[in-house]
């Protein structure tokens, strides 16, 4: 069934949205991401203009977080404090990034930083995160149990220390906010709620439990992601309202399923996927940039539209 | 010199005299949720004033356009090992539209003085002036435009797809696609005889948005605060409907 768009001007397949947004709604529900950075890159390929494609994807990760989080709240995997940490430096960072992204923009170029951001991060992410997870599961194989590693380092040295009981972390506030400060500088630029940075991040520079991690980063993502939406409502005009509900539907109910998938799985299976999975999305992008296009020529809606 | 001028005018007058009729089967195109892109029927008739006329070797040329927009093209090329945007040339004016249909391949029945003077062809309904000196071939772009936007089925060229029968009554059907541009769709029909255009008449088409899909606009464009609050309501309630759903299943 044909669905005609009416911000995206493009008619489209409606089954079609259904489907992307059931899949990434289950990635989402699993991992604790948003799934931006893998909707994105596909609603461009269906024909999506990638100015609605990004904005209305935002409002789209607000339906799934919230169904997500609602699911891990009664489940007691969410660390409100901890993701209020976060949530507070992600938008002092979501700030600076678009300060710093229209800096970008008059230098030009700007698209080819974002791609070139995007293979960075999610390679360096996805195979730090394959390497350990997959050590973490020899290990297991290994010697039955595993070794847990509770080393202080000079992260606990540091002031300002809070307690953050649902994570079982006694830790200073610094790194958060650190770690949300950044997410938020690079989730702005690069268009994406920042899930799939967050999630490493807490696992390991913060040190938190991975099962407590998926609710707490979708917590957080439901702010930005709204923030993000609003943004491009008010300013670009740009989210499409009837895209937006046919990917969402798709993404609730996507998210519900993920969520009961991630919990029957041990964290070491779930962090090799989601790796894998980084890393697919990570050598696609790569291989655009490196491999000849077949059209060499682009099109793109110039002048004061 | 001045007889010579009458006699010109004298000779040009009896081509000039065939008048053009001209129907569409809509006058309106209403892009609504579930528009899928529309056919049209182009159709008219000639009026001949002389017997000459009548039997002379005519052919039909008929052209939908759609609303001029600015585009940029870009050319990738490679550098530092990776493909980037290396070129780029703006190009003032292309239609977001254009079929031409014609009675016999066109340039059997088109002069290119004609086209020029009538801009009936792809390339002359293209507008590009001023592409930057540091760009070495200028026309590159406009092909490459003119080769994606034929992919995309938004400019189509359909030889032999007009019908004239006994050189008065014509027809053509010219299908639009579901990825319009909201406008008004200029349609025109030339005459031609002699490899020249010797009468032609315009009527448009109006393509809008209808129902859900204006109010939806609409409100984007006249309320954007109001729009990105509803699109944020719909999302938590969505997300909240789908938990409790869920929930109701396994208890």
């Amino acid at each position: 069934m044909q669905i005609y768009l009416p911000i995206a001007e493009v008619s489209v397949n409606a089954f079609l949205l259904l489907g992307l947004g059931g899949i990434v709604g289950i990635l989402s529900g699993m991992f604790g991401v948003g799934g931006g950075f893998l909707m994105t890159p596909l609603l461009f390929f269906i024909g999506i203009p990638p100015a609605v494609a990004v904005a209305t994807e935002a409002n789209q990760i607000v339906a799934s977080s919230f169904s997500g989080v609602l699911a891990h709240l009664r489940r007691k995997s969410v660390d409100l404090r901890m993701g209020t940490v976060l949530l507070i430096g992600g938008l002092v960072g979501a700030g600076m990034g678009v300060v710093l992204f229209n800096y970008l923009k008059s230098l030009g170029q700007v698209d080819l930083l974002v791609k070139l951001c995007y293979v960075v991060f999610l390679g360096v992410i996805g195979s730090l995160m394959f390497v350990e997870s997959l050590n973490a599961i020899r290990r297991t194989k290994r010697a039955g149990a595993p070794p847990k590693r509770k080393n202080h380092t000079w992260i606990h040295a540091l002031p300002f220390k809070m307690k953050f009981r649902v994570s079982g972390l006694y830790i200073s506030v610094i790194p958060p906010l650190i770690v949300g400060v950044t997410v938020g500088v690079l989730a702005a630029i690069m268009g994406v709620g920042g899930g799939f940075i967050m999630v490493p991040a807490m696992i390991y520079l913060l040190g938190m439990p991975t099962k407590v991690v998926v609710g707490t980063s979708l917590f957080q993502i439901i702010f930005v992601t709204a923030f993000t939406t609003m943004l491009h409502a008010v300013t670009n005009q740009t989210v499409d309202m009837v895209l937006a509900v046919l990917l969402l539907v798709g993404g609730v109910i996507g998210a519900q399923i993920g969520t009961r998938i991630g919990a029957k799985m041990k964290a070491e299976q779930l962090r090799i996927l989601l790796a894998i999975m980084v890393l697919a999305v990570c050598g696609k992008l790569a291989l655009d940039l490196l491999i000849m296009p077949s059209e060499l020529y682009s099109i793109g809606t110039g002048g004061g539209h | 010199m001045w007889r010579l001028m009458i006699l010109c005018l004298a000779l040009a007058l009896p081509a000039k005299a065939q008048d053009l009729v001209l129907g569409l089967s809509e006058s309106e195109v209403a892009i609504t949720t579930t528009f899928d892109g529309s056919d049209i029927l182009v159709f008219g008739a000639i009026k001949h004033e002389s017997i000459e006329g009548a039997q002379a070797d005519l052919d039909i040329i008929v052209t939908v356009e759609g609303p001029k927009q600015p585009v940029t093209v870009y050319q990738k090329a490679r550098r530092l090992g990776i493909w980037v945007n290396a070129a780029e040339v703006e190009v003032d004016e292309a239609p977001s539209f254009y079929a031409i249909s014609t009675t016999r391949p066109i340039w059997d029945i088109l002069s290119a003085t004609d086209d020029q003077r009538n801009q009936i062809t792809l390339s002359r309904a293209i507008r590009s002036v001023g592409a930057p000196e540091t760009v070495q071939d200028p026309a590159a772009f406009t092909a490459a435009l003119m080769r994606i936007r034929q992919n995309e089925g938004l400019y189509q060229l359909r030889e032999g797809n007009a019908t004239l029968i006994d050189n008065t009554l014509f027809n053509t059907e010219v299908s639009l696609p579901a990825n319009l541009v909201e406008g008004a769709y200029k349609v025109s029909v030339y005459l031609t005889q002699d490899k020249a255009v010797i009468s032609s008449f315009s009527s448009s088409i109006d393509v809008r948005k209808a129902g859900l899909e204006r109010l939806l606009y609409n409100l984007a464009h006249d309320q954007p605060y109001l729009y990105g609050i509803v699109a944020l309501a719909i999302a938590i309630a969505a997300g909240w409907g789908a938990s409790a759903v869920f929930r109701l299943f396994q208890s």
